[in-house]
């Protein structure tokens, strides 16, 4: 086994954060595992590389780009909304991994939020890998019962009128919310208004930052 | 048939929501990686995963973290396939902690 | 995506089963024997309930986005118009009476 690793290849024998032996029982079987599966033939380092890289290419960014341009060019809104694969493909964002993706537009009077209670399924390859929180038995548990409860969490209070939706991903469809564009962000271009689409906003717990973001 | 631990959905007795993001140990990204070589290799599709969490034992399900459960359902249906058994993922264990050592 | 015709239109009224099935089945407790709409045919997908098993999830199950009242699920709603909406297979789903 090669030893040495620079920080962004395949995590060896680092140990520069646990110590091996103080990883709990599960954590330390990974290892064993990885080394067998690769001795045997089943998968290679290489993969394992590439599954990595795959991952860290992959962010929120890719989303908040998504929206921005769908905020300002309103044809391209239309054909997110429409094919959202055939979308990502136009801003180089690869979506073809995602069995089925749906885009869920926020307005003044309908709010979406996106749950997967089963087990925790989530865009990986528009977002990234999910905020731990998402993933949390509590969000789960209360995202279908109590919706409003956890936006206020997080700062968003709709009024009662307003439509809340949501939505419990179950199958094989991933869900992304198209946010409403903030008032007042008319002059800002597609990079600047990319910056304030948050994560979380694309899960639909909170809205996007406003343009002015407050001082602290 | 009760209802599955997975099956959270609407459950009482939920707190407030943690925000508090981690950032991933070395052992969760290569529980991660590991995972999608599987599945992009073929061995082993998201469904069957799946299907091995809701297997677990239930408290053990509530106490493991996500990445602990992912690396349990992988370790099981790498057995049930028969490209691995339980004994020489042990033995390899048991050779990594020796190197491991203790303080 | 494949959308064959399934046995549903968008807008027919349903009821999901209130079934108590072993096995891997990714219809939430919570909706069982619960009554809402057709929003959307997703068209037709392997089963997951077949693939979970190292079987070959055939034959395909048409999927839907069913709707529901938040109160009709939980019993009382904050907002009046909110929503859940829930990926539901054909064979979980009965016209609702």
């Amino acid at each position: 086994m090669s030893e040495g690793h620079d920080a962004g290849q395949t995590p060896q024998d680092h140990g520069h954060e646990h110590p091996k032996h103080e990883l709990s029982h599960y954590a330390k079987r990974i290892y064993a595992i990885r080394d067998l599966l690769i001795e045997k033939g089943v998968i290679t380092d290489k993969d394992i590389q590439c599954q990595i890289e795959y991952q860290e290419a992959r962010s929120p960014a890719n989303g908040a780009n998504l929206v921005a341009r769908a905020w300002v060019d309103p044809a391209f809104k239309a054909r997110l909304i429409d094919d959202p694969k055939a979308a990502c493909a136009e801003m180089g964002i690869d979506a073809t991994s995602i069995n089925e993706f749906v885009v869920l537009e926020n307005t003044e009077k309908v709010r979406h939020m996106v749950v997967c209670t089963l087990c925790s399924c989530y865009p990986r390859p528009i977002l990234g890998r999910p905020p731990d929180w998402y993933k949390s038995f509590n969000y789960r548990q209360r995202a279908v019962n109590d919706p409003r409860g956890v936006m206020r969490e997080f700062g968003l209070v709709p009024p009662d009128d307003v439509e809340v939706r949501i939505h419990d991903s179950t199958a094989d469809i991933r869900y992304l919310v198209l946010p409403l564009r903030p008032k007042g962000t008319e002059g800002l271009n597609e990079t600047a208004l990319a910056k304030l689409v948050t994560r979380d906003s694309m899960i639909g717990v909170m809205d996007p930052l406003s343009a002015v973001p407050p001082r602290s | 048939m009760p209802r599955g631990h997975h099956d959270v959905g609407g459950l009482p007795g939920a707190g407030s929501i943690d925000q508090t993001d981690h950032q991933l140990s070395d052992w969760e990204v290569l529980a991660d990686a590991v995972n999608q070589a599987l599945g992009a290799r073929g061995i082993k599709r998201t469904d069957e995963m799946r299907r091995a969490r809701e297997e677990m034992d239930s408290a053990a399900y509530r106490e493991m973290t996500y990445y602990e459960r992912w690396i349990a359902s992988i370790e099981a249906i790498l057995i049930e396939k028969n490209i691995l058994t339980k004994e020489e993922i042990d033995r390899k264990l048991t050779e990594f902690e020796s190197k491991w050592g203790e303080p | 995506m494949n959308l064959r015709a399934g046995k549903y239109r968008a807008g027919d009224r349903v009821t999901v089963k209130l079934e108590d099935r072993p096995g891997h089945i990714r219809t939430p407790w919570y909706v069982r024997g619960k009554s809402g709409w057709i929003e959307r045919v997703y068209g037709e997908f392997l089963n997951p309930e077949s693939l979970a098993y190292g079987r070959d999830g055939l034959p395909r199950r048409t999927l839907y986005l069913v709707a529901f009242n938040h109160a009709d699920i939980w019993g009382k709603s904050v907002g009046a118009k909110d929503k859940v909406l829930v990926d539901i297979y054909e064979h979980w789903l009965d016209p609702a009476a």
